[in-house]
């Protein structure tokens, strides 16, 4: 069995208007995944959902993680079993700084890995280890005693979603449009930092609507999905022919399977 | 502000107001305990016991006809609900004060153990002062500062040993009538500190009084003095508790600053009382040319705070700062804000307030800058900043601004917010739980304000508005 496997997945609003409509899909360790669809297909709720918003009902279906069913649990224990989303918007908290933020966040996945009791990681470990990462993913210095997301440009906020990948150590990490708003320069650093992770340790999910980023993240597993299911499954061979014809090509295969 | 102090409010979360316990309050243990209610036998009784000169004796009195005479306010929070007849005004807990902590009575001591103020004293402050119910118990200052002329003492040693300064200067910032509260600490005070810093002394570290009513129906009335003289600097910081108790107590006190030219003082509190405590204080600075006055203040305790720092600008280019937090949980109206008049050409001002409410409780900001004809070139900032928690409570804003001048610059910004759900859930699908990721939140809305203060006090703070978070999500 795959580390993250989705079963008959389906995701409602919280009005019951159906966005993910019964998903079937296996991301193991060491795997790249590609979802690939057009605006509005609800690829992001579907990361959302898997993350554990609140405003997304799973209606249907299981979200197996290392074996474990996690669809009752809250994002904070799914993070902490190992599950992470490098978000699309990352959200900005005021007044608390990412040096101080990330340290919270390691210790709180440490403390859920050492069985509820507090392990906060020794300051010089954490220091040690930031830095590291910082200067890995080419963030700059003067981040780390800003405020998370504050002000951030966009490019900003990706590198740090990454950064915050790299230092959580997730099983599995999902990553929503995190092309989207990047220059060349900033997607091959954001790439290069995936390409790094991904090993016996991780797998990943990449969730886009353009083939830009697949140049730099070479997929193993690229999936279509269009009005709220996986309507074609391929290799990398895929995105390209995705590329050269468009979404349009895949609209009858809905319709067949509809 | 380090970043450990974020660290620090995210773990250990306790779900009770940590200084709610109490020695007992047998009057037997006491060395002098007043009757309950207030009039001139009671004043009387005082101003005898303390063996107090003339003219304090009839400033008692005058202050009490004043109290008797104003109606209590309207506006703010309902002090109607004060009942003044079933207050004790005067508890002196011991016959004289001590210079060792070990020569305290052993109850009160451990009060002070507990409280962590001995400990403190040996970390990192220059002088501390501890007052209990009515009297200063515990007073030093360190002998160095001494040997340089600094006076730091209770307000009642100060009264009997430097009765010409106190003389005057008492009630020459907030006159005895300036409003009903200040008239009842006019009358019954006791305790509180004097401070006087010499022209060109720069006190390092921080000098710290700590206020405990232990005793049920307690009315506790300080009244604090400080001069900084020319180019000289101090950093005065009170804290304050109570226990628990199901009735009443009052907390009054005034406190009069005066900076001189160059001078600066900071006087921070973090203001902790029990939620029986009706917290109702006048303070008030002057500053004179290019002086320095900062206000750092810190509500998070009472049933009810009216309280509203002002700073009066007196000379040219001088400074003030109002840094406020106020967090009101449930049962607790905090009224809080800042004045500063600007009565000095060229002289700037800064107010900064931050207010939280949670569990139906209800923060305010009510403030009023006013720059007099002549001030020209003033310049002012206010930004003032509510964050609700839920829907049952309530934030307020009074920002009432007066200018007589065209020549200033004047800015002022408010925010109402909420914690989003989508903050929280970034956060969370960090691995932060929800209390802790709301906790997160909550200190980073209050960081400009925290950042400000010395490291401990900043874990501090960052504890107390831990412990007020508990119970508010999950």
């Amino acid at each position: 069995m795959a580390f993250l496997e989705l079963k008959n997945l389906h995701v409602a609003l919280e009005d019951g208007t159906p966005i993910v409509k019964g998903v079937d899909l296996s991301v193991d360790l060491n795997e790249k995944h590609a979802i690939m669809g057009p605006n509005g297909s609800g690829k992001s709720t579907l990361a959302y959902a898997l993350m554990g918003h609140p405003s997304y009902e799973i209606t249907e279906g299981e979200i197996l993680l290392d074996g474990e069913n996690i669809v009752e649990m809250g994002a904070d224990e799914r993070a902490q079993k190992g599950l992470f989303l490098a978000f699309q918007y990352p959200h900005a908290i005021p007044g608390v700084t990412v040096t101080s933020f990330l340290r919270s966040a390691i210790n709180a996945i440490r403390k859920a890995k050492n069985g509820g009791q507090d392990d906060p990681i020794p300051v010089k470990e954490f220091r040690t280890h930031i830095l590291a990462a910082m200067e890995r993913l080419k963030v700059p210095r003067e981040l780390a005693s800003r405020y998370l997301n504050d002000g951030f440009s966009g490019g900003e906020k990706k590198r740090v979603e990454i950064l915050q990948m790299a230092l959580l150590e997730p099983k599995i990490a999902i990553l929503d449009e995190t092309d989207s708003g990047l220059d060349i320069d900033a997607l091959k650093i954001v790439a290069n930092g995936v390409n790094d992770l991904v090993g016996p340790e991780m797998g990943a999910l990449v969730i886009t609507h353009y083939q830009r980023i697949l140049n730099y993240i070479t997929p193993d597993h690229v999936h279509v999905f269009v009005d709220g299911r996986i309507v074609a499954s391929g290799g990398k061979e895929l995105a390209e022919r995705l590329e050269a014809e468009g979404y349009e090509a895949f609209i009858p295969a809905v319709e067949a399977v509809a | 502000m380090s970043s450990n102090s974020e660290t620090e409010i995210v773990k250990g979360i306790r779900d009770e107001y940590a200084y709610g316990f109490s020695n007992s309050d047998d009057a037997e243990n006491y060395f002098f305990k007043s009757g309950r209610g207030l009039n001139h036998e009671i004043v009387e009784a005082i101003a005898e016991h303390k063996k107090e000169p003339d003219w304090m004796r009839k400033f008692r009195h005058k202050s009490l006809d004043y109290f008797n005479a104003r109606p209590l306010p309207t506006w703010g929070g309902n002090v109607a609900e004060i009942d003044f007849e079933n207050i004790f005004y005067y508890i002196k807990p011991t016959e004289k004060q001590a210079k060792n902590w070990e020569d305290l009575p052993a109850d009160i001591l451990d009060t002070w153990d507990k409280l962590g103020i001995p400990e403190a004293e040996k970390k990192y402050l220059a002088g501390v002062g501890a007052q209990y119910e009515s009297e200063v118990v515990y007073h030093k200052l360190q002998a160095d500062l001494e040997a340089k002329g600094v006076l730091f003492l209770d307000m009642d040693t100060a009264l009997r040993e430097h009765e010409d300064v106190v003389k005057q200067y008492i009630g020459t910032i907030i006159p005895q009538n300036d409003n009903k509260f200040a008239a009842l600490n006019s009358a019954v005070w006791s305790g509180g500190s004097f401070i006087y810093v010499p022209p060109g002394v720069k006190i390092e570290l921080p000098l710290q009084a700590y206020f405990r009513i232990n005793a049920e129906n307690m009315g506790q009335f300080e009244r604090t003095l400080i001069i900084v003289d020319e180019d000289a600097y101090v950093h005065y910081v009170e804290g304050c508790t109570a226990p628990i108790y199901s009735s009443d107590s009052l907390h009054s006190a005034v406190v009069e600053i005066i900076v001189k030219p160059r001078g600066r003082c900071r006087y921070t509190t973090i203001q902790n009382w029990s939620n029986n405590v009706f917290n109702l204080v006048t303070k008030r600075a002057v500053a004179y040319e290019d002086a320095t006055m900062e206000w750092v203040d810190g509500n998070l305790g009472s049933k009810l705070t009216m309280k509203y720092p002002a700073i009066w600008l007196m000379g040219e280019r001088a400074h003030g700062e109002v840094l406020s937090i106020a967090f009101a949980g449930k049962g607790q109206h905090q009224d809080a804000g800042g004045k500063v008049v600007h009565a000095a050409p060229n002289t700037t001002s800064v107010i900064n307030s931050k207010s939280i409410s949670k569990d139906g409780g209800r923060a305010g900001y009510r403030g009023l800058l006013e720059v007099a004809k002549g001030a020209h070139g003033a310049k002012s900032k206010v930004v003032c900043d509510a964050l609700i928690l839920d829907e049952e409570s309530r934030s307020d804003t009074y920002p009432y601004i007066r200018v007589d001048e065209n020549d200033v610059e004047l800015g002022h910004e408010a925010t109402v917010s909420k914690i989003g759900e989508e903050q929280l859930f970034y956060l969370m699908s960090r691995g932060l739980t929800e209390a802790e990721a709301s906790a997160m939140i909550v200190s980073g809305f209050v960081e400009p304000i925290t950042k400000e203060l010395p490291l401990e006090y900043a874990v501090e703070m960052n504890r107390l508005i831990q412990l007020q978070m508990e119970g508010s999500v999950g």
